[in-house]
């Protein structure tokens, strides 16, 4: 039925076209284009002395060679930073070719356009670009011990440096009964889709136009960018995301170098340019994230209760900062999570090393501020000898104390303001599925065994859906048909099935009949992107109400129609009738589509629902124009939703591990989710992206690494040396629902694009711990970590399981 | 500096399709670029995603790691050539479907390609062979649980068709 479309389990409407290889992707565009290829640097940091192209000029099929000194006006200067900050003092942003200085091994130096790959690759083989090697910072001890400066003018390396404060934490940790410190890690990683970046661009040269397909998260900025750099007025430029082959944050970045000179380019040669990154070039030139160190202290009552956390970030924010302090920002905020911490502070230092660039991973800092949180809860019930379930309750914000007010700023410059959720109800839920009562007799059990386990438990929240706005356009056309549009992007949250049915069901349609396009800036102009998981929340919510104001149209011109009050009208299945009327009775139903056609007066009869129509126009009142004072002609509405603050989902996961005694190999044996992200538009969806979001969080947590060596070399770049888990790494993954809708939007939805892999280096660290009898306090953890870590402590005699 | 060029045919999909090119062209840019069959994908030209995955005389091969002229002659199937005769979701296809088993479909098609053979020679296989099944290839998005549901499901359906098929036949 087409009422009842929202929160069913349906399949997916992209799924047929994208399983028969009619999926159109970056590289699946523009067979006949020229390609570009890049020289990157090899050092993490030189000085460019010359770049000698004189080898390359006789490569048969070579077309361009371009250098930062070719490049023109605005093309020539830094790229934008993107989220300017006013604690983030000493932004550096790069240039689209490298101009005197390199930053990491990967930055590009040298564009040559060729007519095909192969050939513009011979080409870079043979240019020559001499460097004066300056030392690398590699690392955040080297970056904070500041005796190298990556940027000259940059002192201490420290792009940003922040304080956020609610309460006296200092003190009220001095005056509390028990106080722990806490140092901790995380490692880089990255997004990895596995599509990489890429562009085509084309120029009409006649019409004045630049088209440009780009592998993005964000299409109606990178247009707004491109304009801006390239001097054209913005109405001349679209940019069109196809089909995107994974996103998870790093493809919100932009404009990229590439997607600056691929148009750029076009525009130059008059051709069609294009550029498919590759593996290599996405580990080295792309973007990366998570690296931090942290410090915590932490005062708690004899209950277990917080008095006051003080947390100091090192953030790793690599060679540049086009994206802002976002990472770090959420880190310190969102870090909270589902616990009152009394009187808290956070402090944060961003740091420059020469390494990749640091934007946005799927999670963005939440993975390493849920770590922090949730080892400073199990250290407190280590030291209390209380149940770390019982300690995170007592510390639990209560459902009735919702809304409620951190006394911070979020990342989107709001108050930080949790809107709903009930953590105790999440708690029970997750001790349940995971048996959290049961475990001690299944240790003993395996212990008899000779079988080494523990169990761990991790709790976050998520700030969703956060601002400014997103916008949907909702149109019935007169075959009945439904087109339905948004600006922001999809990589693969299923968005043409999930939107339809918000419009299916708001609307009264069948789904077949719905369509949907997503980050076509010629189908709709305005958006901001997909992170942060906001597009269900954004573009739902704004779809929505566009639906609503069609339906609220569409019945009042049926009801003209049928001489009947718009009240009493429903829409059912794509028809207008009148509620309760049998089915079929004359007079008492109009066809949706006939509505389309008679809220747009017409001239010429071209077609049956045109004819049609006409037998329903009834008498005309010659006296008022046809369309009236501030009605618009046609069944079509554009509905915006601002949201005022963020929405807050929440979740918990616990997990079962073995280590093996003698290898150290950690084996996950089971993994539990409990997730609240409000109501749910499509569980199997949502479901779809838990499971990804833990498979990641699993990398993250046992796998993933970038391997960077003391010259800032990165020696994984590549799927054989990166451990991206396959099917045989990844746990099934239990689930189970809770759902606090929230207050905040009509759909009563929150976002949960990244709630799978938030938790999850803190459940493994949390379960390992528990296997081992010592505090993990490092992630990833290797069997090799593992190893060292059991020779460390049983050398200090710590206690083992 | 200009390449030696050859003419390679292959049976794709049951059409014979030639092109002419260098010594160097790799089948996966050969299939997608020369033949404009934009299913296969490449992931990482290396040999380990697995997204490049077609069936070279009915066995899986990355296609990254092949020249064209390599395989000149011989019969080819990539993910186009997975659907029924009548064009409609195959059955590794529908069980994608069916499943959830796809996110943003970047890897898929190596999956389909790849389970497709596999059920060839394990028609009826137990879920833990399920995922030793899809464990040479990468996928960002799914964590694999609903990959390995669609294996299981796409063993129902197989044989379901061939019982159907079997039933049909005269
Ligand atoms: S592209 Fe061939 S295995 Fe990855
Ligand atoms: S569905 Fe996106 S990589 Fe597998």
């Amino acid at each position: 039925m087409t009422t009842s479309m929202l929160g069913e389990p349906i399949a997916r409407r992209e799924d047929p076209r994208l399983l028969t290889g009619q999926g159109r992707y970056l590289d699946d565009i523009g067979h006949r284009a020229l390609a570009a290829a890049f020289v990157r640097s090899p050092h993490a940091h030189a000085r460019i002395v010359d770049v000698d192209v004189t080898e390359a000029l006789d490569v048969d099929g070579l077309v361009a060679i371009y250098t930062h000194d070719d490049l023109e006006g605005r093309v020539g200067e830094p790229l934008p930073l993107l989220i300017p900050h006013e604690a983030l003092t000493h932004g550096r942003t790069p240039y689209a070719l490298a101009k005197d200085e390199v930053n990491h091994v990967g930055e590009a130096v040298v564009m040559v356009v060729a007519t095909d790959r192969y050939v513009a690759e011979d080409a870079c083989e043979r240019i020559r670009v001499r460097y004066d090697f300056l030392p690398p910072v590699v690392g955040i001890e080297a970056a904070r011990d500041a005796a190298l400066l990556v940027h000259d003018d940059v002192p201490g390396n420290v792009s940003a440096h922040l304080v956020q404060e609610n309460g006296d934490a200092r003190s009220a940790i001095d005056a509390a009964p028990n106080v722990l410190e806490l140092d901790l890690a995380i490692e880089r990683s990255a997004s990895t889709p596995l599509e990489g970046r890429g562009v085509h661009a084309r120029w009409d040269a006649d019409d004045h136009s630049l088209r440009v397909y780009t592998s993005t998260q964000a299409s109606t900025s990178v247009r707004a960018a491109l304009a801006a750099k390239l001097g054209l007025p913005p109405d001349r430029v679209e940019v069109i995301a196809p089909d995107v082959g994974g996103g998870f944050g790093v493809k919100i970045m932009h404009p990229w170098p590439e997607e600056v000179l691929v148009p750029w380019a076009a525009i130059r040669l008059g051709r069609e340019v294009k550029w498919t990154e590759d593996r290599r070039e996405h580990f080295v030139s792309a973007t990366h994230e998570r690296g931090q160190l942290q410090h915590v202290r932490v005062g708690f009552d004899d209950e277990g209760r917080l008095l006051g956390l003080d947390v100091t970030v090192w953030h790793d924010n690599g060679a540049y900062t086009p994206y802002g302090i976002i990472v770090p920002i959420i880190t310190t905020t969102q870090l909270l999570g589902p616990y009152k911490p009394g009187a808290y502070r956070a402090e944060f230092f961003s740091l420059y090393t020469n390494t990749v660039t640091v934007t946005p991973y799927r999670g963005a800092g939440r993975p390493q501020g849920c770590f922090a949180m949730e080892r400073t809860m199990d250290a407190i019930a280590e030291h209390l000898g209380v149940d770390r379930t019982v300690v995170r309750e007592r510390n639990f914000i209560q459902p009735d104390e919702m809304p409620f007010d951190h006394g911070l700023t979020f990342q989107d410059g709001r108050p930080l303001i949790y809107d709903s959720g009930d953590y105790p109800a999440t708690l029970e839920k997750i001790k349940k599925l995971v048996g959290w009562d049961d475990f001690a007799a299944f240790r003993s059990e395996a212990r008899a065994a000779g079988r080494r386990v523990g169990i761990g438990i991790g709790c976050y929240v998520e700030g969703t859906g956060v601002g400014p706005y997103e916008g949907g356009f909702v149109k019935v056309e007169t075959d009945g048909t439904v087109v339905v549009a948004t600006g922001l992007t999809t990589q693969g949250q299923g968005h043409q099935t999930v939107f339809a049915q918000v419009v299916a069901a708001e609307l009264g349609v069948p789904i077949e009949r719905v369509a949907v396009t997503t980050g076509d800036t010629r189908r709709f102009g305005y958006a901001v992107g997909t992170f942060a998981s906001r597009a269900a929340v954004m573009s739902g919510n704004a779809i929505a109400i566009a639906a609503r104001k069609v339906r609220d149209k569409a019945l009042r011109v049926a009801g003209e129609a049928l001489e009947a009050d718009a009240r009493d009208l429903e829409i059912v299945d794509g028809t207008v009738r009148v509620v309760g009327s049998p089915p079929g009775a004359p007079g008492t139903s109009i066809p949706l589509a006939t509505v389309a056609v008679l809220a747009n007066p017409l001239r010429y009869a071209f077609d049956r629902e045109a004819e049609r129509a006409t037998q329903f126009g009834g008498p005309v009142d010659v006296s008022k124009p046809p369309v009236a004072e501030g009605d618009s002609p046609g069944l079509e509405e554009t509905g915006y939703y601002s949201p005022p603050r963020s929405t807050f989902a929440n979740g918990m996961h616990a997990a079962i591990v073995e280590t093996d005694p003698d290898t150290a190999e950690i084996s996950i044996l089971r993994y539990c989710v409990v997730h609240d992200c409000g109501t749910l538009i499509n569980p199997r969806i949502v479901e779809g992206q838990i499971h990804g979001g833990v498979a990641q969080g699993v990398g993250g947590a046992l796998y993933e690494r970038m391997v960077y060596d003391d010259a800032g070399q990165l020696l994984n770049a590549s799927f054989m040396d990166f451990l991206m888990p396959y099917s045989t790494e990844v746990p099934v993954v239990e689930t189970d629902h809770q759902q606090t809708p929230s207050p905040l939007n009509p759909l009563g939805i929150k976002g949960a694009g990244e709630a799978g892999v938030i938790p999850v280096s803190a459940v493994i660290a949390s379960a390992v711990s528990d296997a081992e009898g010592f505090a993990v306090t490092r992630m990833p953890i290797s069997p090799s970590d593992l190893h060292e870590l059991r020779l460390r402590h049983s050398s200090e005699g710590g206690p083992a399981r | 500096m200009s390449e030696q060029l050859y003419e390679v045919t292959l049976l794709v999909n049951g059409v014979h399709r030639s092109a002419t090119v260098p010594a160097r062209r790799l089948l996966s840019d050969f299939l997608r670029h020369d033949l404009e069959l934009t299913g296969t994908h490449v992931g990482c030209e290396h040999g380990v995603c697995g997204a490049c995955t077609v069936l070279v005389g009915g066995r899986p091969i990355r296609s990254c790691l092949q020249f064209a002229v390599t395989v000149d002659g011989e019969e080819v199937t990539t993910v186009e050539g997975c659907t029924r005769p009548d064009g409609e979701l195959g059955p590794v296809q529908q069980a994608f479907r069916d499943c959830h088993g796809l996110q943003c479909g970047f890897c898929t098609p190596g999956f389909v390609t790849t389970i497709t053979a596999y059920l060839h020679e394990n028609p009826e296989p137990t879920a833990d062979e399920a995922r030793e099944a899809i464990a040479g290839n990468l996928c960002r998005c799914t964590g694999y649980q609903n990959i390995v549901a669609s294996v299981l499901r796409a063993a129902q359906l197989r044989t379901g068709s061939t019982e159907a098929a079997a039933e049909a036949a005269p």
